[in-house]
Formats: C-alpha cells, structure tokens, sequence
C-alpha cells in the first residue's frame, strides 16, 4: 500500500516540478511548485517524521509560497507571459542535466547501503531535547545562532524594502509606464471629442 | 523506514528533483523564476538528510536537525531575495537577469 501512494507522490512531485521550472506563466509555475512541496511534506509524513511534515506544511506551503505570490503580484502584470530560453540553450541544458543525473544514479546504485529494519519513532519531544540540549551532540548553539539570523534577516529584508527615503528620488527618473499610460488616454479622449 | 520502498528509489526521485531545480535555474532569466528553481533544489537535499537519518541511522537525530536547519536558513534567504527583488522592481522596473547590472542602490 505504501509503495503506491510513494509512487503516485513521486509522480506528482516530478510532474509539477517539470511544470514549475518550464510553465510560461508565473503565477501557476509558483501554484506548481506548491504541489512539489506538499508532496515532500507527505514524503515526510510517509517516514513518520510528523513535526518535519507540519514544519513543510507551515513554512513552506503557508509562508514562502505566499512570499512568492505577493512577489510575483506587486513585480508582474497577471498576463504577461516569461520569455522562452533560446532552444539550443535548452537542449544543452537538458543534456548537461541529464549527463549529472546519470552519475549522481550510477553512484547511487553502486553503494551498498546497509539499509535497519528498526522502526523507531522519533517524537516532538525528542527534537526538542536534542536542539536545545548543552551536552556532546547538543544542538543549543547552532540553535541561537539560527535565532539570531532570523533576526538580522528581518530587519535587513525591512530595510532594503523600504529604500532609501528622499536620498536619490530627484536625480532617478520616473518610471515610464506610470507616466506615459494617462497622457495616452487623455489624447484618445481628445480625439473621440473631435470626432464627435 | 518506509515498508516496502528502498532508499535507492527515494535519493532516485530526490535526484531527479535536483537536476530540475537546476535546469531551471539554467534556462531562466527571471529572478523569481530562478528562486522557485532554488527552492526546488533545496527541498530535494532536505529529503536527502531526512531519508538517510531514516534509513541508515533511525536512532540518531543529526539529519532531522540539519533539515530544520535547512528550513529556516531558506526561509531567511527567500524573505531577502523577495526584499531585493521588489527593490530593484522599484529602481528599474523590470525583475530580468539581462538588465539587472548594478547593485548599487
């Protein structure tokens, strides 16, 4: 029963990733790879690491994908299609990658892994004991350096957001879309008027 | 471990995976397009860490620690990348690799 539901998750996963990298709208490319995500979040319920799965399914299903959308909404018009790499790019691309999976498959098979039957499950409470443990193995100061980086990232991603305020607004030159697009309705108006 | 499923087939699908997320970032010229493909790649690795912890080391706790790891440093990186994406949307109205050529400001 297993194997089959690895199987339809696996090809799910490798579909819309397909689909993600090479859809030439924008906004579904990202709805792909929301799909990709949640299929690793039930790869993770399928090794029955329960608070991996909820951590994908918060951070990355809830919290980058909607980043990403907010992005691609405030940065793009809804309609406008990506440009397609040259073919002959593509092709050598596809090759090269093709070429990296063949010995990243031909090492993989030629390893022997001494595969454990144990079954052990690890609970919440383990992970907790060991990121905030201070003995040999412990994870606690990796752990505040992580916090601490999170922090940095908030405020800098704050401030680079927000700009620089007033430094260089006079010398820049205004955007040019913002600009032209009412003077072009103002003048077809006009000319409706005229011809009226 | 997962009954009845290898750990070859699953670092198989993560290659795959991988080698996508790198296509990807190849073949595109836009920034959130090419973040979409870093996201891709970092996922497949995390199932590397997670799986192998499952499969070769189940009473340990290493790998499943490196992927929260993993996710958080990632989520920081994607906050930034958006940050200075929509920045420099503001300074040249445009999120293409070909015109993006100065840093400054």
């Amino acid at each position: 029963m297993e194997k089959y539901i690895f199987y339809v998750l696996a090809l799910i996963m490798i579909i819309s990733a397909i689909a993600s990298v090479s859809s030439r709208k924008m906004l579904r490319s990202v709805v792909y790879l929301l799909f990709t995500l949640i299929g690793i979040a039930g790869i993770y319920f399928m090794a029955d690491y329960n608070f991996l799965a909820a951590i994908q399914l918060t951070v990355y299903a809830g919290g980058i994908i909607v980043l990403i959308i907010f992005s691609v909404l405030l940065v793009h018009h809804i309609d406008m299609e990506l440009e397609v790499a040259k073919r002959s790019r593509r092709i050598i691309t596809g090759l090269i990658c093709l070429i990296g999976l063949g010995i990243f498959l031909t090492t993989i098979y030629s390893h022997p892994f001494v595969e454990t039957t144990t079954a052990v499950t690890t609970t919440t409470a383990d992970i907790g004991f060991a990121l905030l443990s201070t003995e040999a193995g412990g994870f606690i100061l990796p752990f505040e350096v992580i916090s601490i980086l999170l922090l940095a990232v908030m405020i800098g991603a704050i401030i680079i957001a927000k700009g620089e305020d007033g430094t260089d607004d006079q010398t820049k030159e205004p955007p040019l879309l913002k600009q032209e697009k009412p003077v072009e309705k103002k003048e077809e108006l006009l000319e409706k008027e005229v011809v009226v | 471990m997962i009954p009845g499923i290898s750990i070859t087939e699953i670092l198989t699908l993560t290659s795959i995976l991988f080698f996508i997320g790198i296509y990807g970032f190849m073949t595109r010229t836009n920034l959130i397009s090419m973040l979409i493909s870093v996201e891709i790649i970092l996922n497949s690795t995390v199932i590397n860490f997670v799986v192998i912890n499952k499969y070769l080391y189940p009473e340990l706790l290493q790998g499943v620690v490196y992927a929260i790891f993993i996710i958080a440093v990632a989520a920081a990186e994607t906050a930034l990348a958006v940050a200075i994406i929509i920045n420099l949307y503001k300074q040249i109205s445009s999120v293409d690799v070909k015109e993006t050529e100065t840093l400054k400001h």
